[in-house]
């Protein structure tokens, strides 16, 4: 299959030189052409090589547009921010940069999805999806909201197929303290059975169903009429369970699935157990299409539809052939969301450059021929400051509890509770896990964000007193050196002639002690736009 | 049809119904609705709100102060309600008495009011605190905004608010959810100063850093422009555009005159004196120059905790007099500046305390969460001063008369602002939303703006 894909794309090359080339300079700008841009940009416009390259690729041509491709230190970088919510060490930047062999790229992406930190970083996100926190709005308390990220992070680390992992979501019964997936059902504000329905059609679904019509809630909350809650002796614990005793005595209960059909209830059934069993096929398309579209956003910047958790008729998909192929390749798999990640991680569509002309935007987009820039999740920033510095930062609870000691190593990424936290996290844009809404999390570079990270003690002392600072800045180093490694640590790249020549110019000036000097420059470092942004 | 909408059945375009059937909705209330208005219109036509207050201080007493030890005094009540605060004081105005913990604020009477009747009946701290700041009810669907966040849109960036500092201002530290913006995102979060205006340097978060001298700052930020090789790669990038906008706005206070406003050795040594050498006091003092500076919300997160489960008495005698200090010197000032007028002061905690002392080990002497009645103080930016607002029972347990909701206290405050209490929200998904619920609402009571003090 590849075989014809990549000889499509090479004829492609081969049938339009000159067009070619001019389409690289319409999405990228100027750029294409500046020094500066071959830091960041091979030189050559972007060919598919996979089938699912080839989805996407058609669609450049129609629109006339012809990307290039992330160079390999971009890659390196996006691709440890994107998949594990960490920055690569300057060891293994050195390491990746000088590596040689071709399929480099590929055997990076096959190590990051085995690293630890995979599944802290996606536990983290599904922890926002599911509200997972002890206090205020939700209320799951200290160990209940510890449990359900336990299984969630134990879950996601054996990479369990996505069809079980959603079973035991909607179906388990038990006490919120030692069945983790319970408190999916406890993690909902408005504990009604439309209230389920509405929890249940976004997270499963990617259904804002107070959009739907009210009927279409009322049928599917059927489904959740028997979901109870009783506490026990313990404190805080709270038992959910199939509790065949809340069905209207006597009357027959109808329920009816989104897609219009009718299911008579019959006692000795739990209807979650019947709801499951018609969504959690890899035959329904509600299915699969809200878990493909919401990984392919989550790497990609956006959805196939977008918003991710807003799928209705009315919002159509930018390349339905994409989401179509996305669905099939899952259902093939087996529910398999590693290997939708892979599949996507390893394309030449992932691989594409940051740049485009800003009027091309709009365009380019819904096509994904650009990689979007995010700025850093306050998690993923926060660890990348403290791993370069080798410093930590307390998170705490408001309520003291017991269990929510954090140990001074921890990273952010892996806050068990969206409770614990920290002025930084919640200054930089960490959702408030009220709603589940994926876009509850914002991004935007906002003024006290970088007076924080520009002048705060906070971050300052960092640099003045960080383990790692004191390593990197040993004066037995020679500039250049210290430089590199600064360069390395921070940035994931070297620098170029022109960086370091500012920077010993910076030096000769003397407005900074010469112990100092490094300081600034790390510190300028991680004020600048490609260490704040994926890219 | 799109291959990619699930299930072909469900395609019935439910949003385009709902539209219609709201546009049905709408036009039935909507003919009603213009004819009322309508007639509306020739009887009174409407006003445009005017606002007397430009600025607010809010004093949060984070825990819940006790309302019985403090500004509800119930010397009838008894030994095991008034424990060891057997004596209340006079004001300088007749008829008002409080606690004997607040000599200061006593004379000052004439500047504020107190309510005595507020309630919600609520005992848990954050849903309490959420109903205190935003006026709805924990639990809904939405995360609200609290007042601060409310006011940094309103009168500040909808208002062409063009200060250097941020327009909702915390001292010193946030309290996590109880300040938050809710849906409205970052951009009307809280901008927490940190640091402690009572040292010898005030090291605000962001603006003051330590060491960093202003030559070498300036040094700093060329270094990074020369060094920002791939944000000068592409300048006209939006999300780049945002970040150098943020950027400048920061640098403007780092470097620019917007951060002498936290510079309190600019005071009066003796005014600083007056209100106290302590954090609560400078506090207080900090909150009068942001004020003005322009700064519409300003919230002091009281710098200590009120939750007094156990220690009660000693906590109190330790806290209620620097809060009297702070509190009667802030308005004071503010009064002797003409501030007073266009600035609101409001201070209490999420709830009041259990009036009965409670005895038993493990507590020994504390009073516990209390949300069916307390008391608020509100001065200044269109309240009267010299008033009590209803009344608790002999035994300060349960409101007397004319019950405060929180919707009836931010209603007030809102409606001094110039805030149109049913201005609806930008929400990031269209819900409807709105800065306060209609008291007409389920689950919410209301008894009317506080009309006998404004």
């Amino acid at each position: 299959m590849s075989a014809t894909v990549s000889v499509r794309g090479t004829l492609e090359m081969k049938r339009g030189w000159l067009p070619v080339l001019l389409g690289c300079m319409v999405i990228g700008g100027a750029a294409a052409q500046s020094p500066r841009a071959t830091l960041y940009e091979e030189a050559k416009c972007a060919s598919p090589e996979t089938a699912l390259d080839g989805i996407v690729f058609k669609s450049f041509a129609k629109a006339g547009v012809r990307p290039m491709y992330c160079t390999d230190a971009v890659f390196l970088r996006r691709a440890y921010l994107d998949v594990i919510g960490t920055l690569p060490t300057a060891d293994e930047a050195r390491a990746f940069l000088s590596d040689t062999s071709l399929n480099k790229r590929r055997a990076l992406v096959e190590r990051l999805l085995e690293r630890d930190e995979f599944a802290d970083y996606w536990a983290m996100k599904w922890s926002d999806l599911l509200r997972v926190k002890a206090e205020f709005p939700v209320n799951l308390w200290p160990n209940a909201a510890q449990a359900y990220h336990r299984w969630l992070r134990a879950s996601i680390r054996d990479n369990k197929p996505y069809d079980r992992f959603a079973r035991e979501l909607l179906t388990s019964n038990g006490s919120n303290f030692r069945v983790g997936p319970v408190n999916f059902y406890r993690a909902i504000q408005d504990r009604s059975p439309e209230g389920i329905a509405t929890a249940v059609a976004l997270t499963f679904m990617g259904c804002r169903a107070e959009n739907w019509p009210s009927n279409t809630l009322a049928g599917m909350s059927v489904f959740f009429s028997q979901v109870n809650y009783k506490p026990t002796r313990e404190w805080k614990e709270e038992i959910v369970y199939w509790d065949p005793d809340k069905a209207a005595a006597g009357a027959t209960q109808v329920g009816e699935l989104p897609d219009r059909t009718r299911i008579t209830l019959t006692p000795g059934r739990d209807p979650r157990e019947v709801f499951a069993d018609w969504l959690i096929t890899p035959k329904n398309q509600w299915f699969t299409a809200n878990i493909v579209n919401r990984i392919w956003s989550w790497l990609l910047g956006r959805g196939i539809i977008h918003e991710p958790d807003d799928i209705r008729s009315d919002n159509p998909a930018s390349n339905p052939a994409l989401l179509l192929f996305l669905r099939r390749e899952f259902a093939r798999s087996g529910c398999d969301t590693k290997h939708l990640f892979r599949l996507i991680l390893t394309s030449r569509t992932y691989q594409l450059s940051s740049f485009v002309a800003p009027e091309k935007i709009k365009l380019a987009a819904p096509l994904f021929a650009f990689y979007p820039l995010r700025q850093l999740d306050a998690e993923v920033l926060i660890d990348a400051i403290n791993a370069i510095t080798g410093t930590s930062d307390l998170y705490t609870s408001a309520i003291p509890e017991p269990f929510t000691f954090i140990p001074a190593n921890k990273p952010a990424i892996a806050l068990p509770d969206g409770s614990i936290t920290s002025p930084f996290l919640e200054l930089f844009g960490r959702p408030a896990r009220a709603t589940g809404l994926e876009n509850e999390r914002v991004n935007k570079p906002s003024a006290s964000q970088r007076m924080h990270l520009l002048n705060s003690s906070h971050i300052q002392r960092k640099f003045e007193t960080g383990p790692n600072m004191k390593r990197l800045l040993d004066p037995a180093r020679k500039p250049k050196e210290t430089i590199e490694e600064l360069y390395l640590s921070i940035l994931s790249r070297f620098p170029t002639p022109d960086e370091i020549a500012a920077v010993e110019s910076y030096m000769k000036s003397g407005v900074a002690k010469r112990n100092e000097v490094g300081i600034d420059l790390a510190w300028a470092l991680i004020n600048s736009d490609e260490f704040l942004f994926r890219h | 049809m799109n291959t990619c909408t699930p299930d072909a059945r469900h395609d019935h375009a439910p949003r385009a119904r709902l539209t219609r059937r709201q546009a049905l909705r709408r036009g039935f209330l909507g003919t009603t609705g213009l004819l009322l208005s309508d007639r509306l219109a020739h009887a009174a036509p409407p006003v445009p709100l005017k606002a007397k207050a430009k600025s607010v201080i809010q004093v949060f007493l984070w825990g819940g102060m006790s309302h019985t030890d403090t500004w509800d005094p119930k010397m009838d009540a008894g030994y095991d309600y008034t424990g060891q605060f057997k004596d209340e004081i006079a004001t300088s105005v007749s008829g008002i008495k409080m606690g004997s913990l607040f000599p200061q604020l006593a004379k000052q009477a004439d500047k504020y009011s107190i309510i005595r009747s507020m309630t919600h009946r609520n005992n848990g701290h954050e849903t309490a605190a959420y109903l205190m700041q935003t006026g709805h009810l924990p639990g809904e669907r939405l995360a609200y905004p609290c007042i601060g966040a409310i006011f940094a849109l309103l009168k500040g960036y909808n208002a062409g608010y063009k200060g250097l500092i941020p327009p909702y201002v915390v001292l010193t530290q946030p309290q996590g959810r109880f300040s938050e913006a809710g849906f409205l995102g970052s951009r009307c979060k809280p901008f927490a100063t940190g640091g402690d205006p009572n040292a010898g340097r005030f090291e605000v978060e962001g603006v003051i850093a330590r060491g960093i001298t202003d030559q070498r700052q300036q040094a700093r930020r060329s270094l990074l422009s020369s060094l920002n090789t791939f944000g000068h790669s592409q300048p006209a990038h939006p999300e780049l555009r945002t970040a150098r906008e943020a950027e400048e706005k920061a640098y403007n206070l780092i470097l620019g005159e917007g951060k002498e406003v936290f510079d309190l050795a600019k005071e009066d040594a003796k005014l600083r004196d007056r209100y106290g050498r302590h954090t609560f006091g400078q506090d207080c003092l900090a909150a009068r120059r942001l004020v003005e500076a322009g700064v519409p919300y300003v919230t002091i997160n009281y710098p200590g905790g009120w939750d007094t489960h156990s220690n009660h008495f000693a906590t109190m005698n330790r806290q209620c007099p620097q809060l009297d200090q702070g509190l009667a010197t802030l308005l004071q000032d503010l009064s002797e500046r003409g501030l007073l007028d266009s600035t609101i002061v409001w201070c209490c905690g999420e709830f009041g305390r259990t009036p009965k002392v409670d005895w038993q080990p493990p507590w020994n002497g504390g009073r516990n969460h209390y949300g069916n009645v307390f008391s608020v103080l509100v001065a200044g930016g269109g309240f009267k001063g010299g008033q009590i607002v209803g009344a608790s029972d002999t035994k300060g347990e349960e409101v007397k008369e004319r019950p405060v909701y929180p919707i009836d206290l931010l209603g007030s405050i809102y409606h001094l602002a110039g805030i149109d209490a049913r201005t609806r929200l930008p929400h990031p998904e269209g819900a409807e939303a709105y800065v306060l619920p209609a008291p007409t609402e389920k689950g919410y009571k209301a008894e009317g703006l506080l009309n006998e003090i404004m």
